[in-house]
């Protein structure tokens, strides 16, 4: 591409991402997107405009430096763009797909003042995409073993970025998850339409090429404790990120009726257990042409009511207690979702779920206003007297948010815990209140984001590296 | 990974009733009474709560007894010794709470025999005086008289046709030993009508009375809130605070009605599993 000026990038459009479309898509799990083609990523790379002090990487939470590997994209040398990204995101393929780039880099890129930021989300994926399935790095050298063991508990993304690090470095790791499948929320309740289970575990695999050992059906804290894995099992530092998954309800009359499901569960059976498949042995309600209404604004309630969609159900609706701008979900998965059907009904709050023996039949909704800012700087909803109103649904689903797991903090009187139950940490290191215990990822900050948990683990594997050569 | 969770034993103790022993050291190592494991059978088989009946940390095996009642547990009841299970997880729940009660009486319905017996062994060992109550439809549906009798100081056995012990309900001989005496502690474990039944007949005497319950789960971690369940008006997570509560306190008609969500489900793929294995 012939060397353009910087007033003629800026007037470059950005490069739409190539997609399915909506009709056809909600009918099925593939992945919505289909990603950019080599000629689409130089394109858009090459829009970049090089600004001095390269204010995008503040806006990365683990620092990639995107300007560097936006240059090797535009000059089509992808292996070296690459290499840079791995530098500091272990899993690119998947950040590509699940951060909130409108929030982090592309909110901080120059070029969203006039709403065209780059697409380094998209790029990032492509680079990822390509890299993953020509193998066009070479994996990284390991130094060689040391005589240290590492347990890390929990396979989410905190537990595999800190498995990975510290296996890099030559000690012999053992990471220990509950479930029978590895990956945490990347496996049972993201979709496979946002990221197909095949990308999370090739970058198991290459975990396991590192020598990282997986023992999946183990839930450290009921049986096997944290203390028994460094007293009996002999390992010398541990890594905790357990996540946060428990569930939360509202506390409303009629939680018990049948069809009222935590996005957990519903999530958890399709995309864990498929139970939307024949073969699959789990169950889940049939929801073809029933109404479905699932209540919250994040990821996980935008997850759900995609995943109804595609299971037949008819309408989806979304109920959020705040308005539009407040809506924590991903920008893009929001508007996939009104494209594909899905209705999204603000400043309204669940007050009950009716039922007729046993079984969910409606549920009574409150409008909401939105008061003065709250603790979080957010507008507080507040119910407006009387104006209540019943709707229709079968199923409803509950996606107000998890709280930490405590099976291992109840298990580990020792471990320093906040009153929200989530494990204190030194900021910098990730060092519990026991010496030689680290933690990362929600169960320390409460449910965040993918890619906060990958640094969450990374920085711990350097401070546990640190803990084991001193 | 080698194929872990070996089926070591597999013997039929009653009609549709199997004990099964599985290698699975970690669970055999730690598991406490009350305390269950989550299994799968294959890959794309359903996750299904299964109370620790007995463990040999030793051998590193424990003793799972199944009744058919769905597609699950009926593969289970075919699998064979050398065949392996997916996956058995665990051990899962907080454990039974054991004291120095006293007069104890464990109160048992069918295949809940299976999930008495562990907390009876452990009432016994802290030193209390036990005695088991063990209910069936017939003789034929009593299972683990055996052990029982070895883990407790008298069993009374009731059957609701007579054709052993005494003819009834295990509430009318619960009825008989609370009018006779002193009971400090009464725990059960059966169907759900049963334990609503043993429950309304301490309630009165205020006799301290713990059910095993047995809601629908997924996970068992705590993950999915699927094991909801009403005790005292609260909404609690049996996997993890449980599975043993107050009975008292218990809404076992939510339960009960709870545990019909899938139903119809349920049926086609019991039907499926009976017809493969029957040909
Ligand atoms: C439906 C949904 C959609 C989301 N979408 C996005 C998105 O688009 N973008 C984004 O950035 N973030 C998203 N998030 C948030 C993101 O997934 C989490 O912040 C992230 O996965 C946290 O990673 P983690 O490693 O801390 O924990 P988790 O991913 O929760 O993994 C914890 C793992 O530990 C296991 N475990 C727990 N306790 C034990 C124990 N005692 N012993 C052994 N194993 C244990 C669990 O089974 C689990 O596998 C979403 C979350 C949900 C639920
Ligand atoms: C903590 C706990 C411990 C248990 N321990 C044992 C045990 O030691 N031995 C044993 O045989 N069973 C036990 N159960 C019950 C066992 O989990 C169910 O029978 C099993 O899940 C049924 O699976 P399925 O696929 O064979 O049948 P499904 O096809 O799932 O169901 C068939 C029929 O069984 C009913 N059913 C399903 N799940 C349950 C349940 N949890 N309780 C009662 N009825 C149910 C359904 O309503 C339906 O009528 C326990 C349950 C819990 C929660
Ligand atoms: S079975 Fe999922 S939370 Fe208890």
């Amino acid at each position: 591409m012939p060397e353009l000026t910087k007033r003629e990038r800026m007037k470059m459009e950005r490069t739409d991402m190539p997609m399915r479309d909506a009709c056809d898509r909600a009918t099925d799990f593939e992945e919505v997107n289909l990603g950019y083609t080599s000629a689409m990523a130089v394109l858009e790379a090459s829009r970049c405009i090089e600004c001095k002090r390269a204010v995008c990487i503040d806006g990365c939470p683990v620092g990639i430096r995107i300007d560097d590997f936006l240059r090797y994209v535009a000059e089509g040398d992808i292996a070296s763009a690459a290499a840079v990204i791995h530098e500091d995101n272990l899993f690119p393929a998947i950040c590509g797909r699940v951060c909130p780039q409108e929030s982090q880099c592309e909110g901080a890129c120059v070029l969203d003042k006039k709403g065209r930021p780059i697409a380094i989300g998209h790029l990032e994926r492509f680079v990822a995409d390509r890299e993953r399935t020509r193998s066009l790095t070479e994996p990284p050298r390991l130094t060689p073993p040391t005589d240290r063991k590492v347990a890390v508990i929990g396979s989410g993304p905190a537990g595999l970025a800190c498995a990975g690090d510290l296996a890099r470095e030559g000690h012999a790791v053992t990471v220990f998850e509950a479930l029978h499948e590895l990956g945490g929320v990347l496996v049972y309740g993201i979709p496979e339409f946002r990221l197909p289970k095949e990308i999370v575990a090739s970058e198991i695999s290459r975990l396991e090429k590192r020598g990282v050992r997986f023992e999946t059906d183990v839930l450290i804290g009921s049986g096997t404790t944290l203390e028994e894995l460094t007293s009996e099992e002999g390992f010398d530092a541990v890594f905790i990120g357990t996540g946060a998954g428990l569930p939360r309800f509202p506390g409303i009359e009629g939680e018990e009726l049948i069809g009222v499901y935590s996005a957990n569960e519903f999530l958890t059976r399709v995309n864990l257990m498929k139970a939307h498949e024949s073969e699959s042995e789990t169950p889940v309600y049939d929801l073809y042409g029933r109404s479905v209404v699932v209540i919250g604004g994040g990821n996980t309630a935008v997850d759900a009511a995609r995943t109804s969609l595609r299971l037949g159900a008819d309408p989806v609706k979304m109920l959020y207690r705040r308005s539009d701008s407040e809506m924590p979900a991903r920008r893009e998965e929001i508007e996939h979702a009104i494209e594909e059907g899905v209705e999204i009904r603000y400043l309204v709050a669940p007050t009950s779920f009716n039922g007729v023996d046993g079984w969910l039949e409606s549920v009574t909704i409150q409008e909401m206003r939105l008061g003065e800012p709250d603790e979080s700087g957010r507008a507080r909803p507040e119910a407006i007297k009387g104006a209540f109103e019943t709707i229709e649904a079968a199923v409803a689903i509950i996606a107000i948010g998890n709280s930490p797991n405590p099976v291992l903090t109840r298990s580990t009187p020792d471990l320093a815990t906040t009153k929200w139950g989530t494990i204190e940490v030194d900021e910098g290191t990730g060092e519990t209140s026991i010496p030689g215990v680290f933690a990362g990822g929600d169960i320390t900050t409460g449910g965040a984001t993918v890619i906060l948990a990958l640094g969450a683990g990374r920085k711990a594997a350097a401070a546990i590296n640190e803990y084991l050569v001193s | 990974m080698d194929r872990r969770f070996a089926i070591c034993g597999a013997s039929t103790i009653g009609p549709d009733i199997v004990r099964l022993v599985v290698e699975a050291p970690r669970v055999a190592a730690h598991a406490q009474p009350g305390q269950f494991v989550i299994v799968r059978v294959n890959d794309h088989g359903e996750r299904i709560p299964l109370t620790i009946c007995d463990s040999d940390p030793e051998a590193g095996t424990i003793t799972l007894v199944v009744q058919a009642v769905g597609s699950t547990t009926t593969q289970l009841n075919v699998m064979t010794i050398g065949e392996h299970l997916a996956d058995v997880l665990g051990p899962l729940g907080t454990p039974t709470g054991i004291d120095r009660f006293g007069a104890c009486v464990v109160v048992a319905g069918g295949v809940g025999t299976a999930i008495v017996l562990p907390v009876a062994r452990a009432l016994t060992r802290a030193g209390n005086r036990v005695t088991a109550i063990v209910g069936a439809r017939n003789e034929d549906h009593l299972i683990l008289l055996n052990e029982m009798r070895d883990a407790t100081n008298e069993v009374i056995i009731t059957t609701d046709d007579g054709s052993a012990g005494r003819h009834g309900l295990v509430t009318d001989a619960l009825g008989t030993l609370l009018a006779e005496g002193d009971v400090d502690y009464v725990f059960t474990a059966g169907p759900i009508p049963m334990m609503q039944a043993v429950a309304g007949t301490t309630r009165d005497k205020r006799i301290l009375t713990v059910a095993s319950l047995n809601p629908l789960m997924v996970d068992g971690t705590g993950m999915c809130g699927g094991c909801r369940v009403t005790v005292g008006g609260e909404s609690k997570f049996a996997c993890i605070d449980g599975p043993d509560f107050d009975a008292h306190a218990v809404d076992f008609i939510t339960l009960s009605k709870r545990n019909t969500a899938y139903l119809e489900f349920e049926s086609c793929r019991f039907d499926e599993a009976t017809e493969a294995i029957d040909a």
